[in-house]
Protein backbone atom coordinates (compact mmCIF):
# COMPACT_ATOMS: atom_id res chain seq x y z
CA UNK A 1 0.00 0.00 0.00
CA UNK A 2 1.47 3.23 -0.57
CA UNK A 3 1.97 5.47 1.81
CA UNK A 4 3.05 9.15 1.85
CA UNK A 5 4.09 10.76 5.04
CA UNK A 6 4.13 14.88 5.57
CA UNK A 7 6.62 16.50 8.27
CA UNK A 8 5.76 19.60 9.17
CA UNK A 9 7.78 22.31 11.68
CA UNK A 10 4.92 22.96 14.18
CA UNK A 11 3.15 26.30 14.43
CA UNK A 12 5.14 28.89 16.67
CA UNK A 13 8.91 26.81 15.75
CA UNK A 14 10.93 29.09 13.75
CA UNK A 15 11.91 28.14 9.93
CA UNK A 16 15.03 29.71 9.52
CA UNK A 17 15.60 27.45 6.22
CA UNK A 18 12.23 28.49 5.11
CA UNK A 19 13.01 32.34 5.99
CA UNK A 20 15.92 32.55 3.72
CA UNK A 21 14.09 30.51 0.57
CA UNK A 22 11.60 32.86 1.21
CA UNK A 23 14.25 35.85 0.34
CA UNK A 24 16.28 34.03 -2.33
CA UNK A 25 12.47 33.88 -3.83
CA UNK A 26 12.17 37.75 -2.61
CA UNK A 27 15.64 38.78 -4.60
CA UNK A 28 14.20 37.01 -7.86
CA UNK A 29 11.12 39.29 -7.96
CA UNK A 30 8.89 36.74 -6.21
CA UNK A 31 7.87 39.47 -3.23
CA UNK A 32 4.50 38.05 -3.41
CA UNK A 33 5.54 34.76 -1.67
CA UNK A 34 5.12 34.95 2.07
CA UNK A 35 5.07 32.53 5.42
CA UNK A 36 7.31 30.08 3.62
CA UNK A 37 7.90 26.63 5.18
CA UNK A 38 10.35 23.63 4.26
CA UNK A 39 8.90 20.06 5.24
CA UNK A 40 9.32 16.71 4.45
CA UNK A 41 7.84 14.10 2.13
CA UNK A 42 8.38 10.63 2.99
CA UNK A 43 7.02 8.02 0.32
CA UNK A 44 6.98 4.13 1.51
CA UNK A 45 5.13 1.25 0.73
CA UNK A 46 3.56 -0.76 3.24
CA UNK A 47 2.52 -4.39 3.62
CA UNK A 48 -0.58 -4.18 4.53
CA UNK A 49 -4.43 -5.82 3.73
CA UNK A 50 -6.03 -2.45 4.55
CA UNK A 51 -5.27 1.11 4.32
CA UNK A 52 -6.79 1.33 8.39
CA UNK A 53 -3.61 -0.99 8.84
CA UNK A 54 -1.37 0.61 6.39
CA UNK A 55 -1.93 4.12 8.22
CA UNK A 56 -1.64 2.71 11.40
CA UNK A 57 1.39 0.84 10.82
CA UNK A 58 2.64 4.67 9.66
CA UNK A 59 1.56 6.57 12.08
CA UNK A 60 3.70 4.31 14.37
CA UNK A 61 6.88 4.90 12.39
CA UNK A 62 6.20 8.32 12.40
CA UNK A 63 6.45 8.34 16.23
CA UNK A 64 9.39 5.99 16.17
CA UNK A 65 11.73 7.61 13.95
CA UNK A 66 10.18 9.44 10.91
CA UNK A 67 8.99 12.64 12.94
CA UNK A 68 10.73 14.45 15.81
CA UNK A 69 7.63 15.00 17.68
CA UNK A 70 9.13 18.12 19.89
CA UNK A 71 9.09 19.99 16.89
CA UNK A 72 7.69 18.59 13.90
CA UNK A 73 4.02 17.36 13.17
CA UNK A 74 3.04 14.40 10.77
CA UNK A 75 0.11 13.81 8.64
CA UNK A 76 0.00 10.67 6.65
CA UNK A 77 -2.48 9.89 3.43
CA UNK A 78 -2.64 6.04 2.35
CA UNK A 79 -3.68 5.98 -1.51
CA UNK A 80 -4.33 3.46 -3.63
CA UNK A 81 -1.48 2.67 -6.22
CA UNK A 82 -3.87 4.21 -9.52
CA UNK A 83 -4.35 7.67 -7.52
CA UNK A 84 -0.49 8.21 -7.18
CA UNK A 85 0.71 6.71 -10.84
CA UNK A 86 1.75 9.72 -13.14
CA UNK A 87 -1.07 10.50 -15.23
CA UNK A 88 -0.70 9.42 -18.73
CA UNK A 89 -1.50 12.56 -20.01
CA UNK A 90 1.25 14.42 -18.42
CA UNK A 91 4.19 15.39 -19.81
CA UNK B 1 37.75 4.02 34.74
CA UNK B 2 36.85 1.75 31.59
CA UNK B 3 36.28 4.15 28.42
CA UNK B 4 34.08 3.06 25.50
CA UNK B 5 34.29 5.18 22.06
CA UNK B 6 31.24 5.04 19.91
CA UNK B 7 31.72 4.22 16.73
CA UNK B 8 29.05 5.23 13.63
CA UNK B 9 29.25 5.33 10.13
CA UNK B 10 30.17 8.74 10.01
CA UNK B 11 31.62 9.71 12.98
CA UNK B 12 34.52 12.03 13.12
CA UNK B 13 35.60 12.66 16.97
CA UNK B 14 36.28 8.82 18.04
CA UNK B 15 40.18 9.00 17.27
CA UNK B 16 40.47 12.80 19.32
CA UNK B 17 38.26 11.18 22.39
CA UNK B 18 40.40 8.46 22.09
CA UNK B 19 43.72 9.84 21.89
CA UNK B 20 42.79 12.08 25.03
CA UNK B 21 41.39 8.84 27.10
CA UNK B 22 44.53 6.53 26.72
CA UNK B 23 47.21 9.57 25.93
CA UNK B 24 46.41 12.49 28.12
CA UNK B 25 44.40 11.57 30.99
CA UNK B 26 46.09 7.54 30.10
CA UNK B 27 42.82 5.31 31.13
CA UNK B 28 42.14 2.19 28.98
CA UNK B 29 39.92 2.51 26.15
CA UNK B 30 38.18 0.77 23.42
CA UNK B 31 36.51 1.57 19.87
CA UNK B 32 32.86 0.41 19.95
CA UNK B 33 31.06 -0.16 16.94
CA UNK B 34 27.62 1.05 16.51
CA UNK B 35 26.19 -2.55 16.52
CA UNK B 36 27.70 -3.44 19.97
CA UNK B 37 24.64 -3.95 22.49
CA UNK B 38 27.06 -5.68 25.08
CA UNK B 39 28.94 -2.70 27.20
CA UNK B 40 29.75 -4.65 30.47
CA UNK B 41 33.53 -3.79 30.61
CA UNK B 42 32.58 -0.03 30.08
CA UNK B 43 32.49 2.82 32.95
CA UNK B 44 32.13 5.20 30.22
CA UNK B 45 30.76 5.54 26.68
CA UNK B 46 31.15 8.30 25.13
CA UNK B 47 28.99 9.30 21.71
CA UNK B 48 31.63 11.19 19.68
CA UNK B 49 31.25 14.16 16.84
CA UNK B 50 30.69 13.78 13.63
CA UNK B 51 27.39 12.93 11.31
CA UNK B 52 26.77 9.98 11.68
CA UNK B 53 24.82 7.69 9.08
CA UNK B 54 25.56 11.43 7.30
CA UNK B 55 22.75 13.03 9.34
CA UNK B 56 19.47 11.12 7.27
CA UNK B 57 16.22 12.29 7.96
CA UNK B 58 17.52 14.46 11.40
CA UNK B 59 20.47 14.97 12.89
CA UNK B 60 21.39 11.76 15.24
CA UNK B 61 17.64 10.13 14.10
CA UNK B 62 18.99 7.07 12.72
CA UNK B 63 21.78 6.72 14.72
CA UNK B 64 19.52 7.72 17.99
CA UNK B 65 17.93 4.06 17.14
CA UNK B 66 20.95 1.94 16.83
CA UNK B 67 21.92 -1.19 18.99
CA UNK B 68 24.41 0.68 20.91
CA UNK B 69 21.94 3.35 21.86
CA UNK B 70 19.27 0.85 22.82
CA UNK B 71 22.06 -0.43 24.81
CA UNK B 72 22.62 2.81 26.80
CA UNK B 73 19.47 2.58 29.40
CA UNK B 74 20.61 -0.70 30.70
CA UNK B 75 23.80 0.21 30.81
CA UNK B 76 22.99 3.50 33.04
CA UNK B 77 20.52 1.62 35.31
CA UNK B 78 24.07 -0.26 36.37
CA UNK B 79 25.80 2.67 37.06
CA UNK B 80 27.16 3.89 33.72
CA UNK B 81 27.78 7.14 32.67
CA UNK B 82 27.76 8.36 29.29
CA UNK B 83 29.07 11.76 27.66
CA UNK B 84 27.89 13.07 24.08
CA UNK B 85 29.82 15.67 22.72
CA UNK B 86 28.40 17.76 19.41
CA UNK B 87 26.59 14.75 17.02
CA UNK B 88 26.33 12.74 20.19
CA UNK B 89 24.41 15.08 21.86
CA UNK B 90 22.59 15.21 18.94
CA UNK B 91 22.15 11.32 19.28
CA UNK B 92 21.09 11.47 22.96
CA UNK B 93 18.52 13.86 22.59
CA UNK B 94 16.90 12.00 19.82
CA UNK B 95 17.24 9.34 21.52
CA UNK B 96 15.38 10.06 24.69
CA UNK B 97 17.97 10.26 27.00
CA UNK B 98 17.96 13.95 26.91
CA UNK B 99 15.38 15.76 26.99
CA UNK B 100 14.78 18.64 23.90
CA UNK B 101 16.44 18.35 20.04
CA UNK B 102 19.17 20.09 18.41
CA UNK B 103 18.06 22.56 15.12
CA UNK B 104 19.54 24.17 12.32
CA UNK B 105 21.49 27.20 13.72
CA UNK B 106 19.90 30.27 13.56
CA UNK B 107 22.28 31.95 11.28
CA UNK B 108 22.01 29.06 8.91
CA UNK B 109 25.90 28.75 9.26
CA UNK B 110 28.20 25.50 10.42
CA UNK B 111 29.86 27.33 12.91
CA UNK B 112 33.47 26.20 13.75
CA UNK B 113 34.86 28.74 16.44
CA UNK B 114 36.07 28.88 19.88
CA UNK B 115 33.57 29.53 22.59
CA UNK B 116 32.76 30.46 26.50
CA UNK B 117 30.65 28.75 28.49
CA UNK B 118 29.47 29.42 31.76
CA UNK B 119 29.49 26.67 34.22
CA UNK B 120 25.82 25.99 35.85
CA UNK B 121 25.65 22.84 37.35
CA UNK B 122 29.29 21.49 39.00
CA UNK B 123 27.02 18.77 41.20
CA UNK B 124 27.65 15.79 37.97
CA UNK B 125 29.94 13.44 38.02
CA UNK B 126 31.04 15.35 34.35
CA UNK B 127 31.68 18.69 36.03
CA UNK B 128 32.42 17.89 39.87
CA UNK B 129 36.32 19.53 39.23
CA UNK B 130 34.56 23.08 38.29
CA UNK B 131 33.55 25.71 40.35
CA UNK B 132 30.18 27.25 39.90
CA UNK B 133 30.02 30.12 37.53
CA UNK B 134 33.63 29.65 35.80
CA UNK B 135 34.23 29.92 32.53
CA UNK B 136 35.28 27.88 30.65
CA UNK B 137 36.54 27.53 26.78
CA UNK B 138 35.79 24.99 23.79
CA UNK B 139 35.38 25.00 20.06
CA UNK B 140 32.53 24.25 18.73
CA UNK B 141 32.11 23.10 15.06
CA UNK B 142 28.51 22.50 13.93
CA UNK B 143 25.42 23.41 11.73
CA UNK B 144 22.96 21.93 14.07
CA UNK B 145 23.02 23.18 17.21
CA UNK B 146 20.26 25.56 18.51
CA UNK B 147 18.84 23.32 21.91
CA UNK B 148 14.77 23.85 21.78
CA UNK B 149 12.59 22.28 24.49
CA UNK B 150 9.32 23.04 25.09
CA UNK B 151 8.80 25.81 28.16
CA UNK B 152 7.60 23.52 30.43
CA UNK B 153 10.18 21.48 30.38
CA UNK B 154 12.79 23.99 30.33
CA UNK B 155 11.11 24.81 33.83
CA UNK B 156 11.39 21.34 35.22
CA UNK B 157 14.78 21.04 33.89
CA UNK B 158 16.03 24.45 35.62
CA UNK B 159 14.20 23.14 38.95
CA UNK B 160 16.47 20.10 38.81
CA UNK B 161 19.64 21.93 37.64
CA UNK B 162 19.84 20.27 34.15
CA UNK B 163 21.52 22.62 32.74
CA UNK B 164 25.26 22.31 32.97
CA UNK B 165 26.70 25.09 30.77
CA UNK B 166 25.67 28.02 29.22
CA UNK B 167 27.22 30.23 26.42
CA UNK B 168 28.84 33.22 27.47
CA UNK B 169 30.91 36.18 26.37
CA UNK B 170 34.98 35.58 28.18
CA UNK B 171 33.70 37.27 31.37
CA UNK B 172 30.69 35.00 31.88
CA UNK B 173 27.74 37.29 30.89
CA UNK B 174 25.29 35.36 29.09
CA UNK B 175 23.92 37.36 26.55
CA UNK B 176 22.53 37.00 22.68
CA UNK B 177 25.85 38.11 21.33
CA UNK B 178 28.05 35.84 22.95
CA UNK B 179 25.06 32.49 21.39
CA UNK B 180 26.81 31.46 18.30
CA UNK B 181 23.97 29.14 17.20
CA UNK B 182 20.14 30.41 18.14
CA UNK B 183 19.87 28.09 21.12
CA UNK B 184 17.33 28.83 23.65
CA UNK B 185 18.25 30.22 26.86
CA UNK B 186 21.73 30.10 25.30
CA UNK B 187 22.41 26.12 26.33
CA UNK B 188 24.99 24.31 25.55
CA UNK B 189 25.36 21.47 27.28
CA UNK B 190 22.88 19.70 29.80
CA UNK B 191 22.09 16.32 31.69
CA UNK B 192 19.75 13.83 32.24
CA UNK B 193 17.78 13.86 35.88
CA UNK B 194 20.12 11.79 37.24
CA UNK B 195 23.00 13.64 35.90
CA UNK B 196 24.31 10.44 34.68
CA UNK B 197 23.86 11.35 31.08
CA UNK B 198 25.78 15.02 29.67
CA UNK B 199 25.41 16.41 25.94
CA UNK B 200 27.11 19.06 25.27
CA UNK B 201 27.70 20.82 21.49
CA UNK B 202 31.21 21.79 22.40
CA UNK B 203 34.38 19.60 21.57
CA UNK B 204 36.23 18.82 25.03
CA UNK B 205 38.47 16.40 23.38
CA UNK B 206 39.03 19.58 21.32
CA UNK B 207 40.26 21.43 24.40
CA UNK B 208 42.73 18.93 26.12
CA UNK B 209 46.44 19.89 25.79
CA UNK B 210 48.25 22.90 25.31
CA UNK B 211 49.03 22.42 21.89
CA UNK B 212 45.48 22.10 21.18
CA UNK B 213 44.96 25.88 22.10
CA UNK B 214 43.74 25.19 25.55
CA UNK B 215 42.91 22.45 28.22
CA UNK B 216 39.49 23.36 29.66
CA UNK B 217 38.13 20.11 28.17
CA UNK B 218 40.38 18.16 30.28
CA UNK B 219 38.42 19.30 33.46
CA UNK B 220 35.18 17.18 31.96
CA UNK B 221 37.81 13.96 31.98
CA UNK B 222 38.87 15.13 35.65
CA UNK B 223 36.05 15.52 36.92
CA UNK B 224 34.76 11.99 35.90
CA UNK B 225 38.24 10.79 37.20
CA UNK B 226 37.50 12.31 40.56
CA UNK B 227 34.10 11.04 40.58
CA UNK B 228 34.79 7.36 40.64
CA UNK B 229 34.95 5.95 44.57
CA UNK B 230 36.78 3.34 46.31
CA UNK B 231 34.57 0.73 44.74
CA UNK B 232 35.03 1.09 41.18
CA UNK B 233 30.98 2.81 41.16
CA UNK B 234 30.55 6.61 40.51
CA UNK B 235 29.76 9.13 43.56
CA UNK B 236 26.50 10.76 41.88
CA UNK B 237 25.09 13.89 43.03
Amino acid sequence: MKVRVLIRLKPGIMDVQGAAVQRALGGLGFADAHGLRVGKLIELDVDAATPAQARARADEMCRRLLANTILEDYAIDVESAERLAPSAEVR
Amino acid sequence: MRFGVVVFPGTWSDCDFHYVVSEVIRQPVKYVWHRERNLDDLDCVILPGGFSYGDYLRAGAVAGRSPVVEALPEFLARGGLVLGSCNGFQILCEAGLLPGVLMRNECLQYRCQSTHLIVDNVDTPFTRALRPGQVLQMPISHGEGKYHVDAETLRTMRQRNQIVFRYATAEGQVTKAANPNGSLDNIAGIVNEEGTVLGLMPHPERAAESAMGGTDGLLLFHSLLGSLVEDGTFSKR
